[in-house]
């Protein structure tokens, strides 16, 4: 599961935040039980609202960040954070539930305007804006950016390129070949400092989605060191770096003056500063957060499990948590090309042989994950939560209707197959085994082969030599998009012509007419209705096919402790939204 | 003498060439003969979503398209004289011994790595004083009181903290000591320039910690040899010269009951100075040991190979240092040579 959501905002939510805010209770100090707005109230609405400034909003996280810069990063906790000092041209809603999923304009003045066959978008930026240095921000700064974060062989690793896939673009090798860096980069036009035209190869009605990375953050030239410029990315928001950052070490995130509040739909900026933590044991993060000596988990992934097990038991405790979905779905891939996979009614037999309960175990039961009945979760438009041709959502198995289909495709008694996991997460290894069990009890003799988990999506599951090599029939995987729409989750899963040689994620090796016509459709469709009937088309013929076993809606339990303002999740980053949040530790 | 330092320095350089040799070998001979193919291999050293014109790029900047013997040649070269690296329109340069370059922190490794000496150092040689005074001390009293109640219990606690891994303790000490019961400030590294006081204070857990689970070991071997010593003939001559009982057990009982002691400590400290992994991962003490687990987590290949290399150093180096401190305290090792 290597892509990571997005998120985007309102105006108006922000406004309407903002007016709740005045109203906000600055009572409540430090962390502990006991005060909690109730269970998984954070994931509906506003907890704690205030515009209480000041204070240190302590940040932790158990490993190191992915990078600071927001050009080099594919983490959704760092798309999240880096807006603290890195703005974007469109940006999610700060605002719960479904208001969060709506894109507003952060450094673009208005929503971008798209031409009539749909291959060229102007974004006409704010004036006047500046970094903290005091100098203006460019529309070729954020050309720039787009450049080095996508293009040439030094590209920047860790981010997605979906730019560079989209912008009519043939021959530029990127900004670092020595001379002007720009030449050549014609797909962006800037006619002047405040207009930025992008020409795409084909239309593609979620563009918006793709202004709305941090890669759209202005980069100035002269400042970039490529993989380097983490060490102190030049602000062009409310917070800027104190000190130069290294790995490890942590950040200290002090005001920008330079930043321009009223120019800003979405920021707070409350606290005066913000630190964060690296290499804390994730223990140690949970711990602290109960005690009130830390305020936010940065990955935003939620409690470790043993502090989860004490929490959830707990009545008291339970109030300052919030059970949200995590935008991830996890499956198993049926191989539409190994055999006796390839027969659809074998396929079948597998939807109805395995019972969804068992997988949901293996996530904690219901707090970890709600049963999957289709590919699509919930929150995306398109999504019919209704759907469940193979009755997944009683838990249990049809052995009956198994058999039936077993008897159909030539194999009465069963088959052998493999099942690939990545050994190295237990939860996966528990759900895949309780799969085992339950084909076993068809005659299907499933037997499980493990891989790390960091080769697994080159390598192993991702190599369709591989998995023919191997016989892998069945792989366990995990998927989040990239944005909330049904192109952002399904497409790399489920269109036949995205399967490819490394790195593949369409494992089940899918390759319906009907499916990828739709895919090549749905791009140039605007209207978002006539999209969401499109995706659940899509994911209607994907059940039907039987090429995705589905599992669980992955959920997280996150702790929220007292002194946190204005926490609420917002669906888009599927973490808190980390740009209205301040403490009541404010001395 | 000066003949048997050369000799164990050039025992210690050699083994150290079968160390790198070793460790290039796991990493970059290994995964070639599971399968792994040139590209597979490129795509370790680069980021999450690689381009293809990316991993062809990683492919020639790490040689890895060249025959096995120039790869290590490269590979030594870099650590002797140094390697050049390209980060947009920068050139850096890695100064020697460069042990490359981590694509996942974008650091160079032995800097990287030296910065966080200070805390590996801090931790594993307070932590070393403390099993060394306290472990030797125990022994020495639990010898000479055979038999008596401190004996029994601190023998008991010994065994107890031998078999009690740090995971265990560390945690334990965590939620009561600090978390339940506040008796300790939470582990935190303050350079000892900065602030001795808070250096001391944020770190002594963690030295306790890493100590009991080695003072026990040293107290029970202590105590065993000091027994041993204390019933020879010589022993027994002191005493009827009319020694001070002090000074039978210090100077003629503990002496050469440290030369084995010596052995194990030297072993240890390099051990702990390569990373105490364990008490670092407890503590979220940013030091080596952590810094090797957060890199085999993420395959940050570079930074295991130069914290293995780098572990492998001081190993050899203690060692080398306890070979030196032999003839001082034993004179048996003088005169056999």
């Amino acid at each position: 599961m290597n892509k990571r959501v997005m998120g985007f905002a309102a105006l108006s939510a922000a406004a309407a935040l903002m007016l709740t805010a005045c109203g906000g209770d600055s009572g409540s100090s430090g962390g502990g039980s006991g005060n909690g707005a109730g269970f998984d109230k954070g994931s509906t609405e506003i907890v704690n609202p205030s515009d209480a400034k000041g204070g240190t909003l302590r940040f932790a996280i158990s490993a190191n960040m992915e990078s600071t810069d927001p050009g080099n990063t594919y983490y959704g906790y760092v798309w999240n954070f880096s807006r603290y000092y890195a703005r974007t041209l469109l940006t999610y809603a700060a605002a719960p539930g479904e208001a969060g999923t709506e894109l507003v304009p952060d450094l673009a003045a208005d929503m971008p305007e798209v031409s009539d066959d749909g291959t060229e978008w102007t974004v006409k930026l704010k004036e006047g804006l500046k970094y903290e240095d005091g100098t203006e921000i460019v529309a070729e700064h954020i050309k720039y950016a787009i450049a080095r974060s996508n293009f040439g062989d030094q590209a920047l690793p860790n981010g997605p390129k979906y730019f560079q896939q989209l912008l009519d673009e043939d021959d530029y090798d990127g900004p670092y070949g020595g001379g002007d860096p720009l030449e050549g980069f014609d797909a962006i036009e800037t006619p002047d400092d405040y207009t930025l035209v992008f020409h795409l190869k084909e239309p593609f009605s979620d563009f918006l989605y793709v202004l709305a990375q941090p890669q759209t953050a202005p980069v100035p030239p002269e400042a970039d060191k490529g993989e380097q410029y983490q060490t102190r990315v030049v602000s062009s928001g409310p917070y800027k770096f104190e000190d130069d950052y290294t790995p490890g070490n942590g950040l200290v995130l002090v005001r920008n003056e330079e930043w321009d509040p009223d120019s800003d739909p979405i920021r707070t900026a409350l606290p005066d500063r913000i630190t964060v933590e690296e290499g804390v044991d994730q223990n140690e993060i949970d711990q602290r957060l109960v005690n009130g000596e830390l305020d936010v988990d940065l990955a935003g992934t939620g409690l470790g499990p043993a502090m989860k097990g004490k929490l959830v038991a707990d009545e008291e405790a339970r109030a300052n948590i919030d059970n949200p979905t995590t935008g991830a779905h996890f499956y198993v891939n049926i191989n539409t090309k190994v055999e006796p996979l390839d027969n659809l009614a074998c396929r079948q037999a597998i939807q109805y042989a395995v019972g969804r309960e068992g997988i949901q175990r293996a996530y904690g039961g219901e707090l970890g994950g709600e049963i999957a009945t289709q590919v699509l979760p919930p929150d995306i438009p398109g999504a019919d939560p209704s759907y469940d041709p193979y009755d997944a959502a009683s838990g249990k198995p049809n052995v009956e209707k198994a058999k039936e289909k077993l008897e159909e495709c030539g194999h009465p008694d069963g088959f052998a197959v493999n099942i690939g996991v990545r050994s190295d997460r237990p939860a996966e290894v528990d759900a895949v085994e309780a799969i085992q069990q339950d084909l076993a009890q068809v005659g299907i003799e499933a037997k499980v082969k493990g891989y790390p988990s960091d080769t697994y999506t080159n390598t192993q599951a991702g190599s369709p030599d591989f998995v023919a090599e191997n016989k892998l029939g069945l792989t366990y995987y995990g998927w989040m998009a990239d944005w909330p729409s049904g192109y952002g989750f399904m497409s790399s899963i489920l269109d036949g012509d995205a399967i490819k040689q490394a790195g593949n994620s369409n494992i089940a090796e899918l390759d319906d007419p009907e499916i990828n016509k739709l895919f090549d459709e749905v791009v140039s469709v605007e209207d978002p209705e006539e999209q969401a009937a499109i995706y659940a088309e899509i994911d209607r013929l994907t059940m039907e096919n039987a090429a995705i076993l589905t599992g669980v809606f992955q959920k997280s339990v996150i702790y929220r402790p007292d002194n946190l303002t204005n926490v609420f999740f917002n669906p888009s980053w599927h973490m808190y939204d980390y740009m209205t949040l301040g403490t009541t530790e404010t001395e | 003498m000066l003949r048997y330092i050369l000799r164990r320095l050039g025992a210690s350089v050699i083994l150290l060439l079968v160390v790198t040799l070793m460790t290039f070998v796991i990493f970059y001979v290994v995964p070639r003969l599971a399968g792994r193919t040139t590209e597979q291999l490129a795509t370790m050293y680069v980021g999450r979503a690689p381009t293809e014109a990316a991993i062809q790029a990683t492919i020639k900047r790490l040689n890895l398209d060249q025959p096995l013997i120039i790869q290590f040649w490269e590979f030594i070269k870099g650590i002797v004289l140094g390697a050049d690296y390209t980060f947009g329109n920068d050139v850096v340069h890695c100064a020697a011994p460069c042990f490359g370059y981590s694509f996942q922190t974008y650091q160079e490794v032995f800097p990287a790595i030296l910065e966080r000496l200070p805390i590996t150092f801090s931790l594993g040689l307070g932590a070393a004083v403390l099993w060394l005074v306290g472990g030797v001390a125990v022994g020495v009293i639990s010898a000479v009181k055979k038999g008596s109640i401190f004996d029994r219990i601190s023998m008991g606690l010994a065994l107890g903290a031998v078999s009690l891994p740090i995971f265990f303790t560390g945690q334990l000490a965590l939620a009561f000591l600090v978390h339940d019961w506040g008796l300790f400030p939470n582990a935190r590294y303050t350079p000892f320039t900065e602030d001795p006081i808070a250096w001391a204070s944020g770190l002594l857990l963690p030295w306790l910690t890493l100590a009991f689970l080695h003072a026990a070991q040293y107290a029970r071997q202590t105590r065993a040899g000091m027994l041993e010593t204390m019933g020879e003939d010589y022993i027994r001559t002191a005493r009827a010269k009319g020694l001070k009982e002090s000074r039978v057990i210090l100077k003629h009982g503990l002496r050469p009951t440290l030369t084995p002691i010596l052995t194990i400590f030297g072993l240890d400290i390099g051990l702990v100075l390569g990373g105490a992994v364990l008490t670092e991962q407890v503590y979220s003490l940013n030091g080596i040991g952590r810094f090797a687990v957060t890199a085999i987590v993420q395959s940050d290949l570079p930074v295991i190979l130069g914290v293995t290399l780098f572990g492998a150093f001081f190993i050899v180096l203690c060692n080398l240092a306890v070979d030196l401190l032999y003839p001082l305290v034993d004179p048996r090792v003088r005169t056999a040579r």
